[in-house]
């Protein structure tokens, strides 16, 4: 993705957190608390499994629903980052030739199937993690992570880097511009001139930093930076939370894909 | 490379998470002790600034292949361990939450990975007492570029052995590592040049700045190379601990393993479940008619190609497959379902 | 009364490079005035405002609000009793939300959930901003942004508010209701510009500094009319005098 793709892709996501939807309303606690319990059961798996993981995408596909969140989009940047675990995990069928079980003769290698594990895996955990940020602003996920516990130095950390992050795109947006005015054809786009890019981007935040520092001090700031308690779990945050987890717990600890299989199997026999 | 969490288990993602969350706390109370008030907004703005810049492709010469940067070694250079190490798990964060670089699982491992080589290995015992107060570009560009492969290389090479340990792909080791570490060097040495560029860019033009960060580093900063290396030991150990623990209880994984070693697999359970359902398949037949079990063609066919895949069997798959296409059809609905509720409403 | 008095008496100000900013500044503004603060680039303007909330310590002067004088102790005090809003709205907006930058100020003051609460919306009231309360500052326009600046820093209630080219990068509606917004402000109000017809409109007096002193102090009808004076430091009519 070029710059101004990701500057749109970032800005677009990053809207789309500020909707007033059902899912939005929750708690970012619950949502995070949710995300980390999902995304540990899903990857607790066993190598080879792959039917038992079909339950879990009611979660995605629900909050996408509920939330309102454009499906191309997610599926869009899941793909985009597809490639590593892809390179990786393709190497599993080629060496685990192992046959697992053969329909209609064919025989198929145990690799296949760990494969498949992982695809599945990735997309209901990338999906996940995408979700919970598409669900809730960066905001909201931070004051969630400082009311468990995270040191509060870290939460201003992420704070700032959120607030300036589109400030700083933008700026160094400009900074390409003007370098992409004088550079013609061979575009400019080598080391020296990129050094120099940065480099100016860098002086020009330290110097906003320190105006910055000034407007902090305008305000009385002395070291510490204040938070209000914000948020307030209700019994909403609390029934969706026990009943994610309810959820989590049959779809993991019983072969809940298998029994709906016999069930329609001995139906029909 | 960014670690992924499907490639992930739950031991060792929670152990690496354990890790980078105690360096973490360890670097925030260092720094809250001593920190000048003014470095807080600019750890932060740094760390957007560091976020756009790595935005920004680069050419690098020869290839026509494009690169950006990284980012760790920059930051430790800049602003000393304990900061560096923050800006790097912040940017890490909002990366894997906006972006979905690798997941939140495997965040844990991408903050160690990408942070604490750089932040406290390479910087402190290599890149500061090589280069130390020197202004010399030349030995600025030499430390960066060895000082950024060593880190990408330990980085590289984590990623490969938590993949491993986690158990979920087949790589063995051996290639793993030759697939990631050149990659790793490549992308190293041109990191380390645009690394010293800058620098050297910035010294060139406001001197100042960097001379006055380095000013208002916490003092008695100096870290000592045994105590990083407990560390390291302590998570060694841990990962090792953690990783039996799960093993005695997760005994597929561990009978997976002996049969490869054995090449003899758990017969009984198998067997047993495979006639009865065989059966069941059989009077299937008609209603499938792709599938052409029959109780004659199974004994050839499973001498043939003998699974050494325990715990899989043939019919309890299909009651799989058919249970998982029901399992995803209804999900389906159900969305399709509150998407007409809610169609209605408006 | 006394206590919102801001005096500069014989204020020096040398930068560490040796640069004289401040040549010796005299001047009182009494509760409610209005004034505003003109010069060319370099006169001195911003460094006059940076040393009203003890970012700046004079070298040799003193500053006083009522009976307070600035020192490095009293900063803090100074902070609470004047408000600064900077040029670049960015710079000010700190916080990830409007909400969390209107109430950085008060929760700085110590007051407690309730009265935050209350101030941060007060003051988004005063600028027509309470609907903004949850956004981020980046989805602001430049407009929007200015106002939650003003806001954040009225939320501090200061006695005196000082304001460094507010207008810089505002459209024309959004300065217009900059202006209309400061007129029923009945602070002490401090404004350095290079905006003269929003000098005029909103300021009573007016200070013209030139090379680190106060050139001129008068009321701002006669000084911004005086054309000699106003071309002597870099500056013409206020474009509103000029079409006459």
């Amino acid at each position: 993705m070029t710059f101004d793709e990701k500057y749109f892709d970032l800005g677009r996501m990053d809207r789309l957190s500020y909707q007033e939807t059902w899912v939005h309303r929750l708690d970012p606690r619950t949502k995070v608390i949710a995300t980390m319990l999902f995304l540990i059961t899903v990857i607790s798996f066993p190598k080879y499994e792959v039917v038992a993981l079909a339950p879990f995408f009611l979660f995605p596909v629900l909050v996408m629903t509920i939330g309102e969140i454009p499906v191309r989009f997610i599926m869009k940047k899941v793909l985009v980052v597809s490639p590593f675990v892809i390179f990786i995990g393709i190497f599993n069928p080629l060496l685990d030739t192992g046959t697992a079980i053969i329909i209609s003769g064919i025989p198929i290698s145990a690799g296949w199937f760990s494969f498949l594990s992982i695809l599945l895996k990735f997309f209901l955990t990338i999906s996940a993690a995408l979700l919970l940020i598409a669900t809730t602003s960066f905001p909201g996920v931070c004051h969630a992570l400082r009311r468990l516990g995270v040191p509060s130095l870290i939460i201003s950390q992420l704070f700032f880097l959120y607030r300036y992050l589109f400030v700083l795109m933008e700026e160094a947006m400009r900074i390409i511009r003007a370098r992409d005015m004088r550079a013609f054809d061979r575009r400019g786009t080598d080391i020296k001139v990129f050094a120099r890019l940065v480099g100016t981007l860098f002086l020009r935040t330290v110097d906003r930093a320190e105006r910055i520092y000034y407007a902090m001090l305008a305000r009385g700031f002395q070291g510490d930076i204040p938070t209000l308690k914000k948020s307030h779990m209700t019994a909403t945050d609390f029934a969706f939370l026990a009943t994610t987890i309810a959820l989590i717990c049959v779809f993991r600890f019983f072969p809940f894909t298998e029994e709906i299989g016999r069930t329609v199997q001995g139906l029909f026999i | 490379m960014h670690m992924a969490d499907a490639l992930l288990s739950p031991a060792v993602g929670t152990t690496l998470w354990a890790g980078s969350a105690a360096v973490a706390g360890y670097a925030s109370k260092k720094l809250k002790r001593d920190i000048d008030d003014r470095m807080i907004p600019l750890m932060g703005v740094l760390g957007a600034f560091i976020f756009a810049a790595q935005m920004i492709n680069f050419t690098i010469p020869g290839t026509g292949s494009s690169g950006h940067l990284g980012g760790g070694m920059i930051l430790a250079i800049i602003l000393g361990p304990h900061a560096a190490f923050l800006v790097m798990a912040s940017i890490l964060t909002v990366q894997s939450l906006f972006f979905a670089d690798g997941g939140l699982l495997a965040l844990g491992c991408n903050i160690w990975n990408l942070g604490f080589y750089p932040c406290y290995f390479i910087y402190p015992f290599i890149y500061k007492p090589w280069v130390g107060d020197s202004k010399s570009p030349g030995r600025i560009l030499l430390a960066s570029v060895v000082c950024v492969v060593l880190a990408l290389q330990l980085g590289a090479f984590s990623v490969v052995l938590q993949t491993l340990l986690s158990g979920k792909s087949e790589l063995p080791f051996g290639t793993f590592v030759l697939l990631m570490q050149p990659i790793h060097l490549a992308i190293g040495c041109v990191e380390g040049v645009v690394t010293a560029a800058i620098i050297n860019y910035v010294r060139s033009v406001r001197p100042e700045i960097l001379e006055s960060m380095a000013a208002s580093r916490p003092l008695g900063a100096a870290l000592s190379l045994k105590k990083i290396m407990v560390t390291l030991v302590a998570l060694v150990v841990l990962t090792g601990g953690v990783l039996s623990w799960f093993a005695s209880t997760h005994p597929d994984g561990l009978e997976w393993a002996i049969e490869k070693v054995t090449g003899q697999s758990e017969l009984s359970e198998p067997e047993q479940g495979i006639v009865p359902t065989l059966k069941g398949i059989q009077e299937w037949t008609a209603f499938l008619p792709d599938y052409s079990f029959k109780p004659g063609d199974v004994e050839p066919q499973k001498e043939a190609a003998s699974p050494t895949w325990p715990g899989i069997e043939a019919g309890t798959s299909v009651s799989g497959i058919i249970g998982a296409a029901i399992v995803l059809g209804m999900i389906i609905l159900i969305a399709m379902g509150i998407r007409c509720i809610r169609r209605r409403d408006t | 009364m006394s206590h919102h008095i801001l005096e500069f008496d014989n204020v020096f100000f040398r930068y560490p490079d040796g640069t004289e900013a401040l040549r010796g500044i005299n001047f009182l503004i009494t509760h409610g005035e209005s004034v505003g603060v003109v010069g060319a680039n370099g006169a001195g303007k911003s460094t006059l405002l940076q040393h009203m909330n003890g970012y700046l310590m004079p070298t040799s002067g003193t500053v006083t609000i009522g009976d307070l004088s600035l020192t490095k102790k009293t900063r803090q005090e100074f902070r609470k009793k004047v408000g600064i809003v900077f040029q670049n709205p960015d710079d000010q907006l700190f916080m990830p939300t409007v909400f969390d930058d209107v109430a950085f100020g008060p929760l700085n003051l110590g007051l407690d959930e309730a009265a935050v609460r209350e101030r941060v919306r007060k003051s988004l009231v005063m600028v027509n901003g309470l609907t903004l309360q949850d956004k981020p500052p980046h989805h602001l326009s430049c407009g929007q942004k200015s106002a939650v600046a003003i806001a954040a820093v009225m939320a501090m209630e200061p006695d005196i508010l000082a304001m460094d080219e507010p207008a810089a990068n505002l459209d024309p509606r959004s300065r217009r209701s900059l202006i209309t917004l400061l007129k029923t402000f009945k602070h002490s109000k401090i404004i350095a510009s290079h905006d003269l017809d929003l000098i005029l409109d909103v300021c009573e007096r007016c200070l013209v500094i030139g090379g680190g002193c106060v050139v001129a102090d008068g009321p701002s009808s006669e000084i911004l009319s005086d054309g000699k004076l106003l071309e002597e430091n870099s500056l013409e009519l206020p474009l509103s005098l000029q079409r006459r």
